[in-house]
């Protein structure tokens, strides 16, 4: 069997169907356990005091902003190529997600950036390129609303998807080339041996992963909504015809 | 292909004067800032080398709406896209004829909006040639968000929407070799990734505007 099977509405509806209230449960403990870890059983840092706890919902907010963006881009791509029409939906219900996780990581820094740095907002690259990610997402989303025929939406929203990746990149080193930054760098990779200190590390990586998961169970409950919707338009114009 | 380039330009002329709007809009936006800022010399010489930037992007922006609306409405984008014409081409048609008409007298008024917003000396060489090298980009990126509104009845705002952030690197780079120029630094870095951003756009837009273009025709 192939993954395109997958690519079937009716199964994927079923899949979902199945693997909706798992993924949920299991998102909302690990962001239990990692938030209530991370708030209550971490030590304060010798330097930031208790703001430091903000990372735990900063880090992965800021993490899936950047990766929903890559997942729609796959999504759209895959739609370009081989016309898979639960592909483009889901890179559809994936962008309000990922403009509400990326108004979280801003949000959050803000709230952060007020004691540590003094200022709610500073004009430093990543911060910035934060701004430019969430005008992208706005642009995504508007079109998707303006279109009215589904098919040339769907299309259209693609292509836009793919032009705006390469100009959201080159921003991202246009940014940086405009300002040095403020921002510290990544809090943990997988490349390098100085990560984030071990108190913080595990409730990190839970947090990590239930937003993750968070974000999968969305993107697939509202890909489900969308399939159904358009579903449920397909008969209404079937009866229409039918009574006229 | 460039009988379709005069085919846009002489349209432009004479449906009184696309050459002049985006020009008209460039000056006013520049005779905004010291209302906004204040005349104050040393503030005006710290925003110049931007705001000329800002004001060459809005001009280049409003000129757009009409790229392919007009073409849309009356059946002639249909009749250039079963021409034996690639759509590609048609495009780079119309992106050529909208630099001309918009970018090109940008870049030279350049000097006359730097004077206005007192623009130390070193200064206008690089306004007009960043203005030069830049602008194609706005263009080419402008082609593409309009294909994309083309079959909109309001689709303006929207085009500036999905226009604006696309047009930050070229804003970035464009502005800093101005600034740069300015501050007596070395500007070389700046000004070829200007060049090479304006490339980027060049190369992509052409295929994605004639793909979105294709959609909104069939």
């Amino acid at each position: 069997m192939s993954v395109w099977e997958f690519a079937n509405p009716a199964r994927f509806v079923r899949i979902v169907g199945r693997i909706l209230a798992p993924t949920a449960l299991l998102s909302a403990s690990l962001l239990a356990v990692g938030l209530v870890w991370g708030f209550f059983f971490t030590p304060p840092d010798y330097v930031q005091g208790s703001a430091v706890k903000i990372l735990f919902v900063h880090v992965p907010s800021a993490l899936m902003a950047i990766n929903a963006w890559i997942m729609m881009l796959a999504a759209s791509l895959i739609w370009l190529v081989r016309r898979h029409r639960v592909s483009v939906l889901a890179a559809k219900s994936a962008a309000p997600v990922g403009a509400v996780m990326t108004l979280a990581a801003m949000v959050t820094g803000g709230i952060w950036g007020q004691p540590m740095w003094g200022t709610w907002w500073a004009w430093e690259p990543r911060l910035t390129s934060f701004l430019i990610l969430f005008l992208f997402y706005l642009g995504y989303i508007a079109l998707w609303h303006e279109v009215d025929d589904k098919e040339r939406a769907a299309d259209l929203t693609s292509v836009l998807c793919m032009v705006g990746s390469v100009f959201a990149f080159l921003s991202r080193y246009a940014v940086n080339f405009w300002q040095q930054g403020l921002h510290q760098g990544a809090s943990l990779s997988l490349d390098r041996d100085t990560n984030v200190h071990n108190a913080y590390y595990v409730p990190l990586l839970l947090c990590m992963a239930g937003f993750a998961l968070l974000f999968v169970t969305l993107v697939l409950l509202r890909t489900r909504t969308e399939i159904r919707k358009q579903h449920s338009a397909a008969i209404a114009a079937r009866i229409n015809a039918d009574v006229r | 292909m460039i009988a379709l380039v005069i085919r846009d330009l002489k349209l432009a002329m004479r449906s009184g004067g696309g050459f002049g709007h985006a020009l008209a809009f460039f000056f006013a936006v520049a005779l905004l800032v010291p209302l906004a800022v204040g005349s104050d010399s040393a503030i005006l010489v710290s925003v110049a080398s931007g705001m000329i930037w800002v004001a060459a992007l809005l001009a280049s922006l409003l000129s757009l709406d009409r790229l392919f609306s007009i073409d849309f409405e009356d059946g002639s984008l249909e009749a250039i896209a079963v021409s034996p014409l690639p759509l590609e081409i048609a495009v780079c048609s119309k992106i050529c004829a909208h630099w001309i008409a918009t970018g090109l007298p940008l870049a030279a008024a350049a000097p006359v909006v730097g004077l206005l917003l007192h623009l130390p000396g070193e200064g206008y060489f690089w306004a007009v040639a960043s203005l030069l090298v830049g602008t194609p980009a706005l263009s080419a990126l402008g082609a593409f968000g309009a294909s994309l509104t083309a079959g909109m009845k309001r689709g303006g705002l929207l085009l500036s929407v999905l226009v604006v952030p696309m047009s930050i690197p070229t804003l970035v780079f464009g502005a800093k070799s101005i600034a740069l120029a300015v501050a007596g630094a070395s500007n070389t870095t700046a000004f070829l990734l200007l060049a090479a951003t304006t490339l980027t756009a060049v190369a992509i837009a052409p295929f994605a505007a004639a793909r979105a273009l294709a959609d909104s025709l069939r």
